[in-house]
């Protein structure tokens, strides 16, 4: 029977039972043959990938969740005097600047850099290697979308018909924000406000866009959503039942380039084992094993897609893309402006 | 009490927080106002003096006493019935009601905007109004104020106020002048909770609000991973600290003022089955009411976690068991273990050290008891990214707690502390010294007197309490969205990865796992529930 003496006996024994694994868990730890990998919330790879780099080298591999790629570069530059990880993973373009300007990473040129895609070779002091990309691009539901979808994007009375996601809190709708400025690099403003003007729904994040508004994904009336051109290829891979066709297009002409990278965080202890993970990482075994964990292209341009992002994911033939360093000078003020127009 | 004891009931929690609550925010914010060592106070003009900054301020202090106040009317007449009736299912009822306080804020809105949205089947649009935020804030809260005052009523002498009527008071002056002055402590107890949960309001407000709202955290967030502006997110920060340690300390003297010494009855006697058709018809009415605005938006997300179409309608559960083979793949039974055990140690950590921390506050007086006392709240008033930023700059010295699991429990515990401190304050404040005096007399020790007299009354709060604080950890509330985690998917991390990603089979394996994520709070409350049940026949 539980007594009021047992229930505090039981929780004192718990509590001395965590001070022990404290002070144990701040004994072991931190040998040269397991390293620390921090990536943010979206990174996923086959366990047996993983595995076969611990095999290959003896170096076993923690993955650490640092949260969306924003809050990850910030507890990359806050602990940076004293890094909490020897490798981190997912810096993209938008951040790119902004990353290496704060020397987080030290730089390191992989034997196979070689092999990836021109277009991803953003950053030439070799602090980040670039690992994958994508596009943030318009998505359409097939059923509710008549006519060339082409004309969606730059279409002014589009905004009752779209859900974007707030540029300030989510990384796909700064990407579509950047698509609109490349596109119309001096009357992207206008093209805002008379969005909003046509009613254009703005929500915080990708998750309640897309499950809570796209009519392609839910109960939501929005028939267009600014969500990734290898969104149709995760309905067919995640269908409830087998589906041929996924039932949603991309606007190929929204599309806005998105490359993420990795790098050896400065003050790791374990600099060669760091070098040995980027090298894994731009290897077939582990490029090839990136679309259907990610759902995102690998960056080595000889790396065999499986055959539903052959069919159905979308890479434009020429992406919006904006550089690096001009993002990083003009982000706020990007944001402000865009916050002014379309909230206020 | 012995000195050693007493400095041992003190050291506890004082050693507690100033190692993972005091040192990391002040870490934090003397790396946004001092960064090179030298300070700098500008950005605490600019809080002063900006007028859109103290907009938000306004609005944060506005809606949360709204929302406070809001939950009180909700919870009052759900609080009486549970305290003086028996009626069958009631036990689980009041269990269910404590779900909605678990539940990620991304599931739970997409469930608001199905009853109150544009389409929804009340038929008038709420979304995107403050209203639909008060609503929100109501759901979330309701089972605070239902469990905390709940909890002292089904024990008060029903007596008292039928004497009342007796010599002539209507109903509601019996009420207002006996009943109300009694329940005061556990009442006020649960508003300044409920208070400081939407003082923060973080996700509620970023999701349902659609963007036009902002409270103080939502803008210390925007400030330090947006703009990485440091220094105004520490500004904001201290802002909120002040106006949080004000409110708490004016909250502190009404307290104090209210505590009462009771005479407790077991709930057993006091609760009955409703008799008169009157009664029956309020019960009902309260039970209706309660699976309205507690659960009818949960059972919606039940409902899609079975709505697979023509595939089997275990489909998404069945599609949960498979680990895929992916390290960001999670099973059912992995989350469910990470989230109890993490839960568990959670509830360990804020019940020793809240209890401690509840006897100094509540034998104690004097000013250096009421700065305790508020010092103790305030973890709960503090922005999640100040406190695991913070955490995140401070704890590597002197053993490296930022990437260790531990710190998901230790963090929990932060947010869970305020509870156990405040559920137990009013209920030790309301035994009598007498018995304690005739225990003494008697030739028993002073530990011993505690054991005899005050524990058998306190494991009711404690009760209460540890079932809160469980649930804090299992809806993973607090500084861990913004810690880098170790990999130890839960219940809510796993519900957020899978809604990560496009697919139909993705969303319906994310409301199965909310559905388990219900189930399993459900079960630990129910628990947690039988041990109060048990306790309070000891006296």
């Amino acid at each position: 029977m539980f007594t009021a003496r047992s229930v505090l006996r039981h929780s004192t024994r718990a509590a001395m039972a965590a001070t022990i694994a404290i002070v144990a868990a701040s004994c072991g730890g931190g040998g040269a043959d397991s390293i620390t990998l921090l990536a943010h919330s979206s990174f996923a790879i086959s366990e047996s990938t993983l595995q076969a780099f611990t095999e290959e080298t003896g170096i076993e591999v923690e993955i650490l969740d640092g949260g969306d790629a924003g809050a990850m570069l910030s507890q990359a530059v806050l602990t940076s005097d004293n890094p909490i990880a020897d490798v981190i993973y997912g810096i993209d373009n938008t951040f790119l600047s902004r990353a290496v300007s704060e020397e987080i990473t030290i730089p390191y040129e992989s034997p196979l850099i070689d092999g990836v895609h021109d277009f991803t070779r953003l950053d030439l002091t070799n602090r980040f290697t670039p690992m994958d990309y994508g596009d943030v691009c318009l998505q359409y539901d097939r059923q509710a979308i008549e006519g060339d979808p082409s004309a969606l994007f730059g279409d002014p009375s589009l905004g009752d018909r779209l859900v974007v996601e707030d540029p300030a809190t989510s990384s796909p709708g700064l990407a579509f924000l950047l698509s609109t400025i490349s596109a119309f690099p001096d009357t992207w403003q206008d093209y805002w406000r008379q969005l909003r003007e046509s009613g254009v729904l703005v929500v915080s994040g990708w998750e309640e866009a897309y499950y809570g508004e796209f009519s392609g994904a839910s109960d939501g009336d929005r028939p267009v959503v600014v969500s990734y051109g290898s969104s149709p290829a995760a309905e067919v891979v995640f269908a409830v039942e087998p589906i041929d066709e996924p039932g949603t297009g991309i606007v190929e002409e929204s599309c806005f380039r998105q490359v993420e990278f990795a790098g050896i965080l400065d003050g790791t202890g374990a600099e060669d084992e760091a070098k040995q993970l980027i090298d894994f990482m731009l290897s077939t075994t582990f490029q090839e094993d990136i679309p259907l964990n990610m759902f995102v292209f690998p960056a080595l341009e000889s790396a065999q897609l499986p055959q539903v992002f052959i069919d159905h994911a979308v890479v434009a033939r020429e992406p919006r893309s904006i550089d690096p360093a001009e993002i990083a000078a003009n982000r706020d003020r990007w944001i402000d402006e865009w916050t002014e127009i379309v909230l206020r | 009490m012995s000195k050693l004891a007493r400095a041992a009931l003190i050291g506890l929690p004082l050693g507690f927080l100033a190692l993972f609550y005091v040192y990391p925010v002040a870490s934090i914010i003397i790396e946004g106002l001092a960064p090179d060592g030298v300070p700098d106070f500008s950005p605490l003009r600019e809080v002063a003096t900006s007028g859109s900054i103290r907009g938000v301020l306004w609005f944060t202090l506005w809606q949360a006493i709204a929302s406070t106040v809001l939950t009180i009317l909700a919870a009052m007449p759900v609080a009486y019935t549970f305290a003086r009736f028996h009626f069958p299912g009631k036990r689980l009822l009041s269990a269910l009601l404590t779900v909605p306080f678990v539940m990620p804020t991304v599931v739970v809105a997409a469930a608001f905007l199905a009853i109150f949205g544009s389409s929804g089947y009340l038929g008038i649009d709420l979304s995107r109004s403050i209203w639909i935020i008060l609503a929100a804030h109501v759901f979330y809260n309701v089972a605070i104020v239902v469990r905390t005052v709940g909890g002292l009523w089904a024990h008060l002498d029903p007596r008292l106020e039928e004497a009342a009527r007796t010599l002539g008071a209507t109903r509601w002056e019996a009420f207002r002048t006996v009943t109300l002055p009694l329940l005061s402590p556990a009442l006020l107890a649960a508003a300044s909770i409920v208070f400081l949960f939407t003082f923060t309001s973080f996700g509620v407000v970023l999701i349902l609000g659609g963007l036009q709202y902002a409270t103080l955290e939502v803008e210390i967030y925007r400030q330090t991973i947006v703009f990485n502006d440091l220094p105004l997110a520490a500004g904001l920060a201290l802002a909120q600290l002040g106006a949080v340690s004000s409110i708490l300390w004016a909250y502190g003297r009404s307290q104090r003022r209210r505590s009462v010494e009771l005479s407790l009855l077991p709930s057993d006697s006091v609760a009955r089955p409703p008799r008169t058709p009157r009664q029956r018809w309020a019960v009902g009415a309260v039970v209706a009411y309660v699976w309205v605005i507690a659960l009818a938006p949960l059972a919606l997300l039940v409902a899609r976690s079975f709505d697979t179409g023509s595939a089997g309608p275990l489909a998404f559960y069945e599609a949960l068991a498979d680990t895929g083979g992916s390290t960001a793949s999670v099973s059912a039974l992995e989350a469910i273990g990470n989230s109890l055990w993490i839960a568990a140690v959670a509830t360990a950590i804020a019940t020793v050290v809240g209890l401690s921390a509840a006897a100094v506050v509540a034998y104690t007086k004097g000013t250096a008891a009421r700065g305790f006392d508020l010092l103790l709240m305030l973890p709960l008033g503090t922005s999640a990214v100040t406190i695991g930023f913070g955490m995140l700059i401070a704890l590597d010295w002197p053993v490296d707690l930022r990437a260790s699991v531990l710190l998901i429990p230790l963090a929990h515990a932060l947010v869970a502390i305020p509870f156990v401190v405040r559920v137990s304050v009013p209920v030790m404040r309301s035994v009598r010294p007498r018995l304690r005096e005739a225990a003494a007399t008697l030739g028993a020790p002073p530990g011993r007197v505690w054991r005899e007299i005050d524990l058998p009354i306190v494991a009711r709060a404690l009760a209460v309490s540890a079932g809160f604080a469980f649930a804090i950890s299992l809806g993973e509330f607090g500084a861990t969205s913004f810690i880098a985690r170790p990999d130890t998917p839960t219940l809510p991390v796993a519900i957020f990865r899978l809604l990560g990603r496009p697919g139909a089979l993705n969303l319906g394996q994310a409301m199965a796992m909310s559905t388990i994520l219900m189930v399993v709070t459900a079960t630990v409350i129910l628990t947690v529930d039988r041990l109060r049940v048990r306790d309070v026949g000891d006296f």
